[in-house]
């Protein structure tokens, strides 16, 4: 009886907390239930959820991904520079964008598996290599329509309409204009690599290499080049957040996107703890995102102030660590 | 007797309905070496768990050297004076330091040890072990650079440097070589002599008639068998273990149809004598051999992970050089390898996933899994093995080694190869698996050329048609499996015939 109710605890556990808190705060802060509020939390945690569900990825191969805010903001920055100061059009913009981040996901791979840098160290010093890169061709500052230019001249370029739409673009779901695009394209992206990662056999192979690589390499898994595709998935789904924090803020800012990776790495690793099981998996990061989103959400319109946002998180973040690792541990821990 | 050493009364240990161990008896006297048989999953790794302190007994006593014993953690029980040396060897040792540093570790821990490491000190401590275990190693090495053999040592030298009261060992010899073997026999000869109490763990006959003063058999969970006369009555042991009797398994030798697996001037390495050898549909060939005889190189090249240094390999007369294991895995070469925990199990899946993993491909349409397939087929082979589980969601970590071991074999059993090595299929199982294992490789063998590389000559005695000596990379003897010379074929195994080319056909 008490191993179920354990394991009953274990499975569900984070869930029911999740459902707790929503009526808990519908209660508590008038306003909060309701689908503009929805639409704000899902706002909020759009893009982070992104790149999360990217850094899952690699978690599932066994490896991590320290880049992906940097390759965030490469790609905010880079798409401003295409359309404002080369002035090209959106969808070659986009192109950029996205061949960037295929790229140093690409890069990230081969330096861990053919020149075998730790993960952790390669994916870091390519998040400080991109950091410094992404502010050489502006000299450090941000760029925005009508910047003056080293040489004097003016920018001409602008930030398209259809690039912008991406980021501002709202859908007309229950009141108009409610839902924007980015949660669109998060939910999309949170099916496609949960379908991916759970029911396809390339899926199944990556969890088995990130489980344990040398019995999957002598069944004849190609492990390196799964490794790499891991590492391209995140980059690329990276820089789909760097495109629409870009198009939201319709400016490159330099200064943007500062939290994005310790937000959505955390949101990955309290996606362990969603269903117990104790593995990254998309469902749970998902998840892990909308618990955060949600808590900062409530405890805003509870009027809590800003500065104890980081607290929180890192106190969810810890919980869920001690929920999946010493909680499951002790489930499995019992056979002999 | 006043004397003993260790005194285990009633002991019992659940784990939620399972009951593991039940009203478990048990004496170790100092100066003997009492040998602990077994079947997977009858308890005796449990057994061994609680004694060192990794588990709490739900009833029963333990005394030690006459005061009562009650371990509250593997630390505890080490300082009171029971120290295990644990299956996988690297629990013991810590790869990255050298040879000193690890056998002078558990005097770090010593809180009277001083904050700085007395360096020279350390390693004239050092030297005084190892020389008293008969360590011959560097001491400078790093211990991930040795021989799992010297690891062994090292790990088992460690043990001894706590001067243990009892001293468990769980499987020692489940990697070694014969002559490996012989060394760790002769160190726990001397450890007898020294009067420390030691209980051994094993599943192989040879180490048994080798060390044993004692042995006590488990079965379910309880004490099935003491045998203490002497000289020991094996039999009488493993049917106590087994339930039934050990019959002898009689192979009826085929000799196979057309060759399908051909070798011709094979050189595993560069200045090995070349290999010649063919193997044949429906056949099963042992390759013997010690420990560093070429076989796992010879394993490795078919199945594409090295390269040979020079000649031709042919299947079905076609040449045949795998890229790779995915290129080997493509040309219907299939290979179960050794060392299941490192090189087979995939911890975190279950047995359908486990058991399907080289074969998804086909067990998919586009992209996407046909789970239901994926489970039909391994429910076929958990029926046709007799795989003990609950259902083929099980977690693969939740079997015993040797329902572990069938679905490491199964997953290659699951599309029919042209050629099929598997390397030491036996590790770690206990004769019941074994049997089992090796009665179906037998049944299907027709349609393949089935290569088993091994250690153990009782092995290849109950799974092979034909028996193939290898020593220092070249074939040595060869050895059809009827009326077979027991002592010729030792002799080619320990190399006392000068190498010649191999020609066996």
């Amino acid at each position: 009886m008490n191993d179920r109710l354990l394991d009953f605890a274990i499975r569900y556990g984070f869930l029911i907390l999740l459902i707790g808190l929503i009526v808990y705060f519908s209660l508590a802060a008038p306003g909060f239930f309701g689908p503009l509020s929805a639409a704000f939390v899902l706002q909020s945690v759009a893009i982070t959820g992104i790149l999360a569900l990217g850094v899952t990825c690699t978690l599932v191969v066994g490896g991590f991904d320290l880049s992906i805010g940097a390759v965030a903001t490469s790609a905010l920055m880079l798409s401003a520079y295409s359309m404002v100061i080369l002035e090209h059009p959106a969808p070659v913009a986009v192109a950029l964008c996205l061949a960037m981040g295929a790229l140093v996901g690409f890069i990230n791979g081969l330096l861990i598996v053919k020149f075998r840098v730790p993960d952790l160290l390669a994916t870091l010093g390519m998040m400080f290599l991109l950091i410094g890169l992404q502010r050489i061709p502006t000299q450090g500052n941000s760029i925005a329509t009508g910047m003056m230019l080293p040489d004097g001249s003016v920018a001409e370029g602008t930030f398209s309409a259809a690039f912008l739409w991406l980021g501002r673009h709202r859908f007309d779901v229950v009141i108009d204009r409610l839902l924007p695009m980015p949660v669109v394209i998060f939910v999309a992206i949170a099916v496609l690599i949960w379908l991916f990662l759970g029911f396809t056999r390339h899926g199944r192979l990556m969890y088995a290499i990130g489980s344990n690589a040398r019995a999957a390499a002598l069944v004849g898994t190609p492990v390196n080049r799964y490794k790499i595709a891991a590492y391209m998935i995140s980059g690329v789904t990276a820089s789909i957040g760097g495109i629409l924090l870009a198009a939201r803020l319709g400016r490159g800012d330099i200064a943007s996107g500062n939290n994005l990776l310790l937000d959505s790495v955390a949101a990955a690793l309290i996606g362990f703890a969603v269903l117990g099981v104790a593995r990254p998996n998309a469902f749970g990061t998902a998840i892990g995102a909308l618990f955060v989103g949600i808590l900062l959400q409530g405890m805003t319109m509870m009027n809590a102030p800003y500065y104890t946002q980081d607290f929180v998180k890192g106190a969810v973040l810890v919980a869920a660590l001690v929920f999946t690792f010493y909680l499951s541990s002790r489930r499995t821990g019992t056979g002999h | 007797m006043a004397g003993d050493a260790l005194k285990v009364n009633g002991l019992q240990k659940s784990f939620g309905k399972n009951h593991v161990l039940r009203q478990i008896d048990l004496t170790l006297s100092p100066g003997s070496v009492t040998v602990l048989m077994g079947a997977n999953g009858a308890g005796k790794s449990t057994l061994v768990k609680v004694i060192c302190g990794h588990h709490r007994a739900d009833g029963g006593t333990m005394t030690l050297a006459g005061s009562a014993f009650e371990p509250t953690d593997a630390a505890d029980a080490i300082r009171k004076g029971v120290v295990t040396v644990h299956q996988s060897i690297d629990d013991g040792v810590i790869p990255d330091l050298d040879v000193a540093n690890n056998l002078m570790l558990d005097s770090l821990v010593d809180r009277g040890h001083g904050l700085f490491v007395r360096e020279r000190h350390m390693r004239a401590e050092a030297a005084k072990v190892a020389a008293a275990m008969g360590i011959d190693v560097n001491l400078r090495a790093r211990v991930s650079d040795l021989a799992v053999a010297d690891r062994q040592m090292i790990a088992i030298a460690r043990a001894m440097a706590r001067a243990p009261k009892v001293l468990i060992l769980d499987e020692p010899t489940s990697s070694l070589s014969a002559t490996e073997a012989d060394r760790l026999f002769a160190l726990i000869d001397r450890l007898r002599d020294q009067g420390v109490a030691i209980l051994y763990i094993s599943h192989r006959m040879s180490d048994i008639r080798r060390i044993a003063d004692r042995i006590v058999v488990m079965r379910d969970g309880a004490i099935s068998g003491v045998f203490d006369t002497d000289p020991l009555d094996y039999e009488a042991a493993v049917t106590a273990m087994l339930g039934h009797r050990m019959t002898d398994v009689d192979v009826a030798v085929q000799n196979g149809t057309k060759p399908v697996l051909e070798l011709q001037d094979l050189q595993l390495f560069a200045n090995a004598a070349p290999i010649n050898l063919a193997a044949h549909d429906g056949e099963v060939v042992a390759l013997v051999g010690l420990l560093g005889s070429g076989k796992s190189r010879l394993a490795e090249i078919l199945f594409g992970i090295a390269r040979a240094a020079q000649g031709q390999i042919r299947i079905n007369g076609k040449d045949y050089a795998p890229r790779s294991v995915e290129d080997a895995v493509a040309q219907g070469v299939f290979m179960s390898p050794k060392d299941r925990g490192t090189n087979a199990v995939i911890p975190a899946f279950d047995i359908a996933d486990n058991m399907t993993l080289p074969f998804l491909q086909g067990l998919s349409v586009g992209s996407f899994l046909k789970a239901r397939r994926q489970r039909s087929k391994a429910q076929e082979m958990i029926d046709q093995l007799g795989i003990v589980c609950q259902s083929v969601g099980d977690g693969i970590n939740t079997l015993s080694g040797g329902n572990q071991q069938k679905v490491m074999i199964a997953r290659w059993l699951l599309e029919p190869a042209k050629v099929l090595l598997l390397d030491e299929p036996f590790q770690g199982v206990d004769i019941g698996a074994r049997r089992d294992i090796g009665r179906h490789i037998r049944a299907t063998a027709p349609g393949r050329a089935t290569l088993v590389f091994l250690a153990e000559i009782d092995e290849a005695l109950e799974l092979a048609d034909r028996i193939i000596v290898m020593n220092e990379g070249a074939i040595v003897g060869e050895h059809a499996n009827q009326n077979i010379d027991l002592a010729a074929l030792v002799a080619d195994i320990s190399g006392a015939k000068p190498i010649a080319t191999g020609t066996a056909t």
